[in-house]
């Protein structure tokens, strides 16, 4: 028996750990993921230009980037921009600063970005890997200064009891993309299938997935009841429940899976608009 | 049959230090048999908490390579025959000797709590009668063997030591298998918001990660009762519906004869 060693166990501090395996794997691709999300939205909703494709063609029907829908006002005369009926409230307004693009992404970003930002799922993805507390399970949460120390989410971040209203809004969302994506299917009017269409389609049934697994639904719909049987809505609420668990058990996959598809579709939509991809479709356009 | 080499912590709460050991590991065998054997061998005096080795009983909880294990249920084939393995006692809980921590702070949280309280009204001829439906989340709760790993790797009560502040995971799966208890008539809400710290836990869900019981501690048990403090302190929606229509009595399961 050998005696020399450390004394130094369980010390304190940001990432202090025995752990030897490859914990910062996690918090790490989430950095990435998450960062490179933001990015590209933020790039994407900047460039007021490029979101709409029909090929040329006016009538009923055209691809329109998810990142810009809803459209609640359209500036004519941009490259790529949508024709002025699809906008809900009509022509740009004029009192919009001149300094901020012409963006309609910039109008509606904020809804599904403060429902993600809120969601159950996403808290435990940007605590580990944006703040720190803890960075992985039984590593070194970064300290907290100031008179109390770690308030979690009693402070400021009590704004995460809002998620159930943003889930509502989101809700909405998930009818507005079923919406452009029955509209890509269709060109002038004519029904068909492109990739955009595809892609278009498969946005909103990931996002479905994804909301539909929410904490805060699955709590309206069952998990607020102590009885099932004792009330006429139990059963209901009971089958709803497994549905809703089901998909709440996979609500990290669906998170991660509807936020990627969602940037494939926004920048497939961009890059057909701009010419350098063509769409193969059966319109043959 | 080889030889594996472990560091195990010796010492008190302040001073203490990694021991190197060395010992033949046969097939089949768990961290907690090797550290039997060491004991045997050569630390006659190396002190470690255990009864049941089956998983059940949760006293022998150390940290291995880090991790917050049950070490009657690390089996040693999880690890290379060249790495050296690391046992330690829980960070959170003060060390009395070796690997035994003293985890009495978790009694005097689990006496904080309003015991069950049955509705009178529910006691029939048969006794009480509840439906499997209605309490097949509670049974999920009631796995949970007191093993103290998700007290442990919680990083409010770790890292931040708020042992005055929040409760911790054992005991908000506690409240949650009362509060949902579908014959219970007490209201824990108030005291889940000020006094239990509901508020404190940011689903990291590091305490779901180490239960050995694999009870979803974070989805089915903290989540839902952050809901129900969401439903009476910060939903203007159900707020005002209290205020006109008042807060909706308990129904109790319907007794089929």
């Amino acid at each position: 028996m050998s005696t020399t060693s450390s004394n130094a166990i369980h010390s304190k501090g940001f990432a202090k750990t025995l752990r030897d395996d490859k914990w910062w794997v996690y918090p790490g691709l989430v950095l990435f993921g998450l960062l490179s999300f933001l990015i590209y939205g933020m790039w994407s909703a900047l460039q007021a230009d490029f979101y709409w494709y029909s090929a040329g063609q006016a009538g009923f029907g055209g691809y329109l980037a998810p990142f810009y829908s809803p459209l609640l006002f359209i500036k004519e005369g941009v490259d790529g921009a949508a024709p002025l009926q699809h906008a809900i409230f009509g022509a740009w307004p004029t009192w919009w600063p001149s300094w901020i693009p012409p963006s309609p992404s910039l109008l509606i970003l904020a809804i599904p970005g403060v429902f993600r930002f809120t969601c159950y799922y996403y808290r435990k993805a940007y605590y580990r890997a944006f703040t720190g507390t803890p960075p992985a399970c039984a590593v070194g949460a970064l300290p907290r200064k100031g008179k109390s120390g770690y308030r979690g989410e009693k402070g400021l971040m009590r704004i995460q009891n809002l998620h159930r209203y943003t889930m509502y809004f989101a809700m909405f969302y998930i009818l507005v993309f079923f919406y452009d994506a029955y509209l890509s299917f269709f060109r002038n009017g004519e029904f068909g299938v492109g990739l955009g269409s595809i892609l278009l389609l498969g946005n909103p049934i990931l996002l479905a997935c994804y909301s539909f697994g929410c904490h805060s639904i699955r709590h309206l719909l069952a998990g607020r009841r102590d009885c099932y049987s004792c009330s006429a809505g139990g059963n209901i609420s009971h089958k709803n429940g497994k549905i809703v668990t089901w998909l709440n058990q996979r609500h990290e996959l669906f998170a991660w899976l509807s936020l990627i598809w969602i940037v494939l579709a926004d920048f497939y939509v961009r890059m057909v608009s701009m010419g350098y991809i063509t769409d193969p479709n059966t319109w043959g356009l | 049959m080889s030889k594996r080499k472990f560091r195990i912590y010796r010492g008190e709460q302040e001073h203490g230090e990694l021991v190197n050991y060395e010992t033949e590991v046969k097939e089949g065998m768990v961290v907690l048999d090797v550290i039997h054997k060491i004991q045997a061998e050569t630390a006659n005096d190396l002190a470690i908490r255990w009864n049941c080795k089956a998983g059940k009983c949760g006293s022998c909880s150390v940290e291995i390579n880090g991790k917050p294990k049950l070490s009657c249920m690390t089996r040693m084939n999880e690890y290379s025959e060249d790495e050296t393995i690391t046992v330690t006692p829980l960070k959170t809980f003060p060390v009395i000797k070796d690997l035994v921590t003293d985890v009495s702070w978790n009694y005097t949280q689990n006496e904080r709590i309003k015991p069950l309280k049955l509705a009178p009204a529910a006691k029939t001829e048969k006794g009480y009668v509840m439906y499997q439906k209605d309490v097949d989340r509670v049974q999920e709760f009631r796995k949970c063997i007191e093993c103290y790993l998700c007290q442990n790797v919680c990083h409010i009560l770790r890292d931040h030591d708020k042992k005055d502040e929040f409760i911790g995971p054992r005991f908000m799966i506690r409240v949650a298998g009362l509060e949902m208890h579908p014959l219970d008539i007490e209201d824990r809400i108030p005291e889940l918001k000020e006094d239990y710290g509901s508020g404190m836990c940011n689903i990291t869900r590091c305490c779901t990660t180490v239960c050995p019981e694999h009870i979803n501690i974070t989805d089915n048990g903290i989540i839902p009762l952050k809901e129900r403090v969401v439903d009476r302190y910060y939903d203007p929606l159900t707020i005002l519906w209290r205020k006109f229509f008042g807060r909706k009595k308990k129904k109790l399961p319907p007794i089929k004869k």
